[in-house]
Order: structure tokens, then sequence, then C-alpha cells
């Protein structure tokens, strides 16, 4: 595993009586994609601007390189951020704008001009120099802003929800723009958002945070596999979590049935959450499953139908290729290994919320 | 060429016509008659004396002292106005406003009223004289000097420059500052690369709202310039209410006009070279 690369030791940054962050903790190493995922107001931007420099925590220490930067001002760091609304000066062409950073470092005219060649070749826009960033698209801006970024050759990229204002298609193809960029640059990309395909899509790991704490810390499998509890459950893609109690091992009592699964080290008689995802659901003739249920709703979403199956007094969301139209009676099976058993929550701030966004 | 009026809906057109009769009965027919005036004699024949008037040498002087006076208070205004807006516009977003009003606040007190007040301030035996020699300290001697008339025109205007420079300061998005800091600028980089062009538009707007009147004045100059001091405004004035020479005071103010006109197409300029120059 590439070294410590940034560091964030026991943070916590109030706004008068609102606590952003909490004895906040992380570490990012060397060439990773990271994403800080969670809802609004859950602390994820405040992080990446006092990783950028833009916001001091109250307490706790920035360490960069194992260098406390705490107090260093953004134009001291050795880092360079994406602004969720691009920020490209509008008085300036796009030339002007990718060789802002390097004049302010005094860089020599000819290395300008290569870098800028450079920058503008890799994010596919080769003959925009002479441009105002006002006659651009959205996503046309979104890459010079990458590209006045890393001119500066950062060792590590900050982006503040870059993708939010862009439309569905345009938002896919750059998310596997910046997959290439990251490869290609072989720099840490730190990535703030509220989306969870999007993180899924590219991160080496993702940071899923609710209310100024960390949730969970994993990749995008291990987090949407393995939720470690029911707001992560809820947070990314759809779930099933339902109340159950852990009779013993491998073996889950669910709305008064027994499920067989593979969790073990929980106890027995213990009372615990299950996450089933609605894909894992497999509908079987009634009778063949483990409980039994009537169809109320479809839904055709385009890949998958999404059905509501009315089981033991449970809505049960489940996802299939194919359609069971309303009222039908069928029976559900569930594969033991597609079975998630999670701790209760232990504090309000795990418990699964709506989200609003 | 498109004829802008027939190329108007006919419910546009109503909706238009107030604004045309407007702009017709007060713009264009006085201007006209103001042209009249100016390039005629007292008989209405054409003349181009009442323009050529200017060079003479009252009046060229009194020109030359209104220019020098007005760039004075507008650059004063401009030096003052900014880091103020700066401040008010820094001092968070949105909370400020009771601030900004507090500096707006006298624009809506009568301006005459605050000239006669400077008057009795200035004045050898005003207030601030009056609390100088009381501490034994030496008095001053501004009121009927050119001081005083700027130090007028700037208190008079300053509201003017404030407002657009603020407005266009508190708009402009707080990203750019960040991302020129995050690309390494320093404080003062930031400010004149970044800050400081972005807002020319407010500072263009406030130069003219402060210079065109600085220009066309006669009451500071006339209340506290004594009378001794004629700038181009009370030229203007005298021609029009003691000589009663309505086509020589025309043809200065075609002069007048043609001069704020000229200063501001330069300003706009600079403007725009600026702009894209940096």
């Amino acid at each position: 595993m590439a070294a410590k690369l940034i560091d964030l030791q026991h943070i916590t940054k109030k706004y008068g009586e609102n606590v952003i962050l909490d004895d906040f903790s992380l570490y990012i190493r060397e060439n990773e994609f990271v994403t800080l995922l969670g809802p609004s107001g859950c602390g994820k931007t405040t992080t990446l601007r006092i990783i950028g420099g833009f916001e001091t925590p109250d307490i706790g220490n920035v360490m960069f390189q194992n260098r406390d930067i705490t107090n260093l001002p953004p134009n001291k760091r050795e880092l360079n951020t994406v602004f969720q609304k691009y920020a490209l000066f509008p008085h300036m062409n796009i030339e002007e704008n990718i060789a802002f950073g390097l004049r302010i470092k005094n860089k020599s005219n000819e290395y300008i001009k290569d870098k800028i060649r450079y920058a503008l070749k890799l994010v596919n826009l080769e003959g925009f120099g002479d441009r105002m960033p006002d006659s651009l698209s959205g996503g046309q801006q979104q890459r010079i802003a990458i590209a006045r970024a890393i001119v500066n050759e950062p060792k590590v990229l900050l982006l503040d929800e870059p993708l939010g204002a862009l439309d569905l298609k345009l938002r896919q193809d750059m998310q596997y723009e910046l997959i290439r960029l990251k490869n290609e640059l072989g720099i840490t990309f730190i990535y703030v958002t509220h989306d969870q395909e999007e993180a899924l899509t590219m991160s080496d790991t993702i940071v899923v945070m609710n209310q100024g704490y960390i949730q969970q810390i994993g990749s995008p499998t291990d987090i949407y596999n393995e939720p470690q509890n029911a707001f992560v459950a809820d947070f990314i893609g759809d779930s099933n979590i339902i109340s159950g109690i852990m009779v013993h091992d491998k073996l889950v009592e669910i709305l008064g049935a027994k499920f067989d699964c593979v969790d073990t080290g929980f106890g027995e008689n213990k009372p615990v959450d299950v996450v089933i995802r609605p894909e894992d659901i497999d509908l079987v003739d009634p009778g063949n499953g483990t409980i039994d249920g009537i169809v109320t709703d479809v839904i055709f979403k385009g890949v998958h139908y999404e059905m509501c199956v009315m089981a033991r007094n449970y809505e049960w969301i489940v996802h299939s290729t194919d359609c069971f139209p309303v009222d039908t009676r069928v029976g559900i099976h569930v594969d033991p290994f597609d079975i998630q058993i999670m701790n209760k929550p232990e504090s309000e701030d795990e418990k699964a919320v709506e989200i609003v966004e | 060429m498109r004829k802008p009026w027939k190329s108007l809906s006919k419910k546009t057109r109503a909706l238009a016509a107030p604004y045309f009769v407007w702009s017709v009965g007060f713009i264009i027919i006085p201007l006209i008659i103001i042209f009249f005036y100016g390039f005629a004699d007292a008989n209405g024949h054409f003349t181009l004396s009442n323009v050529a008037s200017i060079f003479s040498h009252v009046n060229l002087k009194a020109l030359i002292i209104s220019m020098l006076l007005s760039f004075l208070s507008t650059f004063v205004c401009l030096l003052i106005a900014y880091p103020l807006a700066y401040i008010l516009a820094e001092f968070g977003h949105g909370k400020s406003s009771l601030f900004a009003f507090i500096f707006i606040l006298p624009m809506w007190m009568n301006s005459l009223l605050r000239t006669i007040a400077w008057q009795n301030l200035l004045e050898k035996t005003g207030l601030i004289n009056t609390i100088l020699s009381f501490f034994h300290l030496p008095t001053m001697m501004i009121i009927n000097t050119p001081w005083a008339i700027v130090l007028g025109m700037v208190y008079d205007f300053l509201p003017f420059m404030i407002l657009p420079i603020y407005n266009t300061l508190s708009r402009l998005e707080i990203d750019y500052a960040n991302a020129a800091r995050d690309l390494g600028a320093n404080g003062w980089q930031t400010f004149w690369k970044i800050t400081w062009p972005l807002s020319l538009p407010g500072v263009i707007s406030g130069i003219t709202m402060v210079f065109v009147p600085s220009l066309t004045t006669f009451v500071i100059s006339d209340i506290l310039g004594g009378g001794k001091i004629l700038l181009i405004g009370n030229i203007i004035e005298q021609l029009f209410t003691q000589d009663n020479d309505w086509n020589a005071g025309a043809g200065l103010s075609i002069v007048l006009m043609i001069f704020i006109v000229i200063s501001m197409i330069i300003t706009d300029k600079y403007d725009k070279e600026d702009a894209t120059k940096k």
C-alpha cells in the first residue's frame, strides 16, 4: 500500500452552535481516488475546504506528507481544487485561465505554452485557447477547470461536486473521463458528491459520511454489499432494511420466518438489522420460497421492473427482469450470502434517514 | 435597415407608446430646442459664436477649473469608496445591508442642506475653527477655496460611487477569489488580477455618476466657493438667470455635453481594453 499523503487528525469544525465535523479523522493514500459521499450537510464539502485551506478547523490538524499544514493558506498548498461552479475567470480567455497558476509561479513563456497545449489535449479541447469561458458549454468549462488545476502538477486534486451541474449523459461521459485522467496523471483525487452512483463508478475508496461522522470506509463493492449500518445501506442504492433476530450463527429470523445466512459472531437471540438488496430477492412460485406475498405495485424502470411485494405486513422492494403483474401470489427466496446482518444502531447518526436532495 | 418600431407587435407598441411619447416630449424636443438656441443669435440667425464663446478667457478658465476639480473629486471619491465598498461587501454576504444603508442614508437628505451645513462648519468663525481655536490650534482657511468645493463634491456624491461598486463586489462569486488563491496567488495578486478587473463595471458607473454631476454643479461652488470661483456650471447659470442670454447659455451647455460624452467614451474604452488585456 502507498504511503499516507493526507492525514486529517481529530478535526472538529463548528459554525456557531452548528457542529459540522466532530472529532473527524481520515487518511488518504497516494494515488487513490477517494470519494466523500453523503447527503447535504454531512460535512463532506467542509472536509474538502479544510483540505484545500479555505476553512480552518477549530480543533485538530491537517497533515500533508507528515507536515502540519493546518494554518497554511491555500496558495501555499501543493493541491488544487476544481470548484462546483467551475469558477473560470470570466475576464480571461481559456489560455489565460490555464496559465494563471503558472504565471503566478513565474514560469517561462515556453514552459507555459507547452503546458497549455498538453492540458488542452488531455481534456480533449485543443483549439479552444482563444475562446472566452462564457462561450463554452458547461461540460467544456468543467474540463477547462480541470485543465487549469492540473497544469500546476498538484499532488492532489480536490473536486467539489464537479459534475453536479451537468446533464445525465454528459455526467456519465465525464465520469469515464475523470477515471482516465486519474490513471494518466497518477495523482490523488479527492472527490465530493451526494450521488451514490457516481461514487460507486469512479472511486477506489468511498467514505460515507453523515452528520459530521464517518459511517463507513471501503471499496465500492464493500460499501454496496456489506453496509455496516442502516444509514449506509439506505443511502447506497435501494434496500430492504428489516428488524430481525439473530437466532444463532448463520440463522436469522425475519418477520417470523427463519432465513439461512452466512454471518456469524452476533451472539444468540440478538436483535439486528437485516439488509436485503432488491435485486437479490428471487420471486418464485408460492410455497417454494421462504415466505409468500402478493405483488401490489409494478414500475418499469428500463433495465428492470421494480415491484412491491406485501408479505407478512412488510412491503418488500424487489428488482427483477421478469415481470409479475399486480395481485400475483409469489414466494420470496433469498440466497444466504445475499443477506447482510448489521448491529442495531447505537446512535441517532447511524439511523437510516430520509434523503432529501 | 430594420425599422424597430414596425418590427414590434401591436401589443408591444401599445405598451411602448407612453415611453415613446415621453422620450419625444422630454428628451428629443428639449434637445432640439437647446441646439436651436445654441446655434442661433438673438435674431434667430445661424451662428457658431455661442459655442465658440467657450474659448473666451473667463469661460475657458471656468471649464478647465471645473474639469480639474471634477477629476480630483472623482478620484478622491474612488479612493474612499472602493475600500469601503470592499469592506461592506466582505462583511458577510447579506448581513451588510444595514451598514450599506447607513452610508447611503445621507443621499436622501436635501443636497442643498448638506452643502450649507458644510459652509457653517468651514466658515472662518464656523464650528470647526471654533473648536480648533478653543484648543489653541491653528485655524483652517479652506472656505471659499477650490478645496472646499472638492470637499463638498466628495461629500455630496460619495454615495453614488459607493453604491455601484458595492453592488458589483457583493455579487462577485467568492469562488473566483478562492480559485485564484488555490492556484497560488497571494491576497494582493488575487485582488489585482481577479477582484479589481471584475469590479471595473461598478467602478466605471461610479465614476460616471460622480464625474458628471461634479462637472455641472453650480450650487456647491456657489455656497462653498463664496462666488469667487466660477465653474462652468456657474457661468451657464448666470447666462440664463442674470444675463438672460439663452443663446450663449445653450451654446456652452452643448460644449459641456460634448466634454462629458468624450470623457465617458474614454473611460469606457479604457475599461474594455483593460478587461481584455489582463
